[in-house]
């Protein structure tokens, strides 16, 4: 990617530094944008390295590959390495490319910051993943990092925190950008309800983001007291509850998994009316579906914990609360559906991500519902079944939008046509396996399988096979995305300025690479006006 | 133009800044809201406390039966014995009732213990009340000393008609770890306890 953009340098001659400097003080909201998703791209490889090895210790009943404690290592890092390293950083990515060219603002509103905001990851995950290499190895009590059990862990404890600390700081400074970025770096003409929904669901992501991670700092903040201080918010023996953690901890968490969920929402949003070439069905309700969403994640944190004992009126609340989620989000893909509806659709590789996105997503989201239910939960409560939701959610929702956005935007980055060919290959071949890789998982929760466990029964073998060869395949699919972006970067057919047939909004405008400062002077408004519909 | 835009770009960084230290110390605040919450609703098993006059003041309700179980554990790798007088007790509710346990610090060296207490289920909680209990103290446990720990409790009348048993469990932990109590002081000493 450092050939196309070192062309455009060329183009503005400015006295800007070269090489490995040039990454480590750009303040472009483009060069940013790059290292983000690049960082993020290898974080997703990381991450899915050790899905790899979970799903080969899960191919077969016995411990055969790696010791019990590994694994547990494994599953916990796996995790925060696909939240924190690989889907936020690369949501932080698009948003960092596209909304200043999606909004006509010439940069981010605090590019130095920017800067900071990305260099804090590195480090961020130096300390996360040097944690393996530690006497006692790496986080093993799960991501949710539950007193006592996380208070058990020895030399990597305090990297583990710090480690949050950091990628909070990272996430909360890019938030507060983008929304300085929206709020006061808007081209003249480009009101509020004029905005691509891209930026909408950033913004009320960004919010998110604000209001939850500081709860998150806050609880691992107490858990490092309560190890090494002396304080006992967590420990009985002081007074504490453990149970407590677990409140602070989902009163960030729910929130978080709609920080993840909600630019895919935006994603689709802008790539199902391009290729169905109709403007996209009911704007403004999309907005406030959206927002109501982001509303309704603050009050329903409690379904993750319907079994540690609440009172009958805080589960029914809490039930009901959830339930109701259901409602925007329905109103979401009935919109998708109903802009696709005798629209004349053509099926490149965005697309086909998106509606991949939208079919997947919403199986998701129904055992998501059965999953809200409270007297349904204690049945599936810490079960594949868990497991499978989450994956259907966050791999074919929230890692399918970002392919769609990736395929979606990448000729307009690179000024290059990706291989279609190729695309659709790491389409077909990435769907069905997820599907093999992650639906048995379904199976296997609803007869019992406990999750976060190296070794299982034998009436579990059959579907566990099935849902690791599923899995290698996906895994091995991922390799031709990387091919596939290597290849548009280096070269290929030339791109037009506005790339797809059906694309409308500013950063069609622009020349495909986008000059290395664009909207230096802002569009005029006739443009705005052509660019919505 | 540029510096005023500039100049709104950081007073809305600095008002966002401002709002994540908020939500920071929400994060905190979380901790005594939890508090009062269990308190009211008898959530997590956190029973009340009465003092003596207030409790013999119920009216006792010698019609009613209630089954008292009794639960003891100590944290991992503590070598304690802790024992119950009994595993269940029947009581009427209104009725003062004293028991005393037992615990005996099997370690070389004298130790400080702190009993957590915790009532199932949890809607009886809070009609479950004591007027004196070790827990509301550090114990110093003496090495190889046996230690009488007396209880006195009452039923709130009050308590729920579906409920028929109430289980007491005491889990002992380690107070200060790796620290002796001072002096082997004839009566229990330390802080006080919250909600306890």
């Amino acid at each position: 990617m450092s050939e196309a953009t070192a062309h455009h340098d060329a183009h503005h001659a400015h006295h800007a530094p070269t090489g490995i400097k040039r990454w480590l003080v750009t303040t472009n909201h483009k060069d940013i944008g790059t290292m983000y998703l690049v960082f993020s791209l290898i974080m997703f490889f990381i991450g899915g390295s050790m899905a790899m090895i979970i799903r080969l210790e899960l191919f077969q009943p016995g411990l055969q590959w790696v010791d019990p404690q590994f694994f547990n290592s494994m599953t916990t890092m796996h995790a925060l390495v696909m939240i924190f390293g690989a889907v936020m950083p690369a949501w932080t990515g698009f948003a960092n490319w596209l909304i200043p060219m999606m909004i006509g603002a010439p940069d981010m509103a605090l590019p130095r910051l920017n800067n900071w905001s990305f260099w804090i990851l590195p480090f961020a995950f130096t300390l996360l993943l040097s944690t393996l290499f530690m006497p006692g190895g790496g986080p093993a009590g799960g991501w949710t990092m539950y007193p006592p059990l996380v208070l058990q862990l020895g030399d990597a404890f305090p990297f583990l925190i710090f480690a949050v600390h950091f990628m909070g700081a990272s996430s909360i400074a890019g938030a507060i950008n983008i929304i300085a970025t929206v709020f006061n770096m808007r081209a003249p003409g480009m009101t509020l309800m004029k905005l691509p929904l891209f930026v909408w669901t950033w913004i009320i992501t960004a919010f998110l983001l604000i209001a939850s991670i500081p709860v998150l700092a806050g609880a691992v903040t107490m858990l490092l007291t309560d190890k090494f201080f002396g304080t006992s918010f967590f420990s009985a023996a002081g007074g504490g509850d453990p149970v407590l953690f677990q409140h602070i901890f989902w009163f960030f968490g729910h929130p978080e998994v709609y920080i993840l969920i909600l630019p895919a929402f935006g994603i689709a949003s802008a790539i199902i009316p391009t290729f169905a070439r109709k403007p996209l069905f009911g704007y403004s309700s999309m907005v406030y579906a959206a927002a109501s969403i982001a509303f309704l994640s603050f009050i329903v944190w409690a379904h993750h914990m319907f079994t540690v004992g609440m009172p009958l009126a805080g589960e029914l609340f809490f039930m009901y609360a959830t339930v109701l989620i259901a409602v925007p989000t329905g109103v979401k893909v009935f919109n998708w559906t109903a802009t696709m509806w005798q629209g004349s659709m053509t099926f490149e590789t965005p697309m086909l991500f998106a509606i991949a996105f939208v079919v997947l997503f919403t199986i998701g989201g129904f055992s998501g519902l059965m999953l809200g239910m409270t007297p349904i939960d204690f049945q599936y409560h810490d079960t594949y079944f868990v497991v499978a939701h989450f994956h259907y959610v966050l791999v074919t929702g929230a890692v399918f939008a970002l392919m769609a956005g990736a395929y979606f935007w990448l000729p307009k980055w690179t000024g290059h046509m990706y291989d279609e060919k190729l695309g659709k290959l790491h389409f077909w071949l990435s769907t069905i396996s997820v599907n093999v890789l992650f639906f048995p998982q379904h199976f296997l929760g609803l007869a019992g399988m406990p999750r976060r466990i190296p070794d299982y029964s034998v009436q579990f073998a059959d579907w566990n096979m099935v849902s690791s060869i599923g899995g290698f395949v996906f895994g091995a699919s991922q390799i031709l995305f990387v091919i596939c972006v290597v290849k548009c970067v280096r070269g290929g057919k030339k791109a037009t300025a506005q790339v797809w047939e059906g694309a409308h909004g500013l950063e069609w405008t622009l020349s495909s690479p986008p000059p290395y400062h664009s909207f230096s002077t802002p569009p005029a408004p006739a443009t705005i006006e052509g660019g919505m519909r | 133009m540029q510096n005023t835009r500039s100049g709104a770009n950081r007073r809305l960084a600095l008002k966002l800044m401002g709002l994540t230290a908020l939500m920071f110390g929400f994060g905190y605040a979380l901790v005594p809201l939890y508090d009062v919450f269990c308190e009211v609703t008898g959530l997590n098993g956190k029973t009340g406390e009465l003092s003596a006059a207030q409790a013999e003041a119920m009216r006792p309700d010698l019609s009613r039966e209630v089954t008292i179980e009794f639960v003891t554990s100590v944290t991992a790798g503590l070598g304690w014995e802790f024992k119950a007088p009994s595993h269940k007790l029947v009581v009427h509710p209104g009725v003062v009732t004293a028991v005393e346990f037992e615990v005996v610090n099997r370690e070389a060296r004298d130790m400080i213990g702190q009993a957590i207490p915790s009532v199932a289920p949890s809607t009886a909680a809070r009609y479950f009340s004591k007027t004196e209990c070790f827990c509301f103290s550090q114990q110093p446990l003496v090495a190889g000393k046996v230690n009488k720990l007396p209880v006195r409790f009452v039923v709130d009348p009050r308590l729920p008609a579906n409920v028929d048993t109430v289980t007491l469990g005491y889990t002992f932990f380690e107070a200060l770890p790796g620290k002796a109590p001072p002096d082997k002081a004839p009566t229990p000493s330390g802080e006080r306890l919250p909600r306890t």
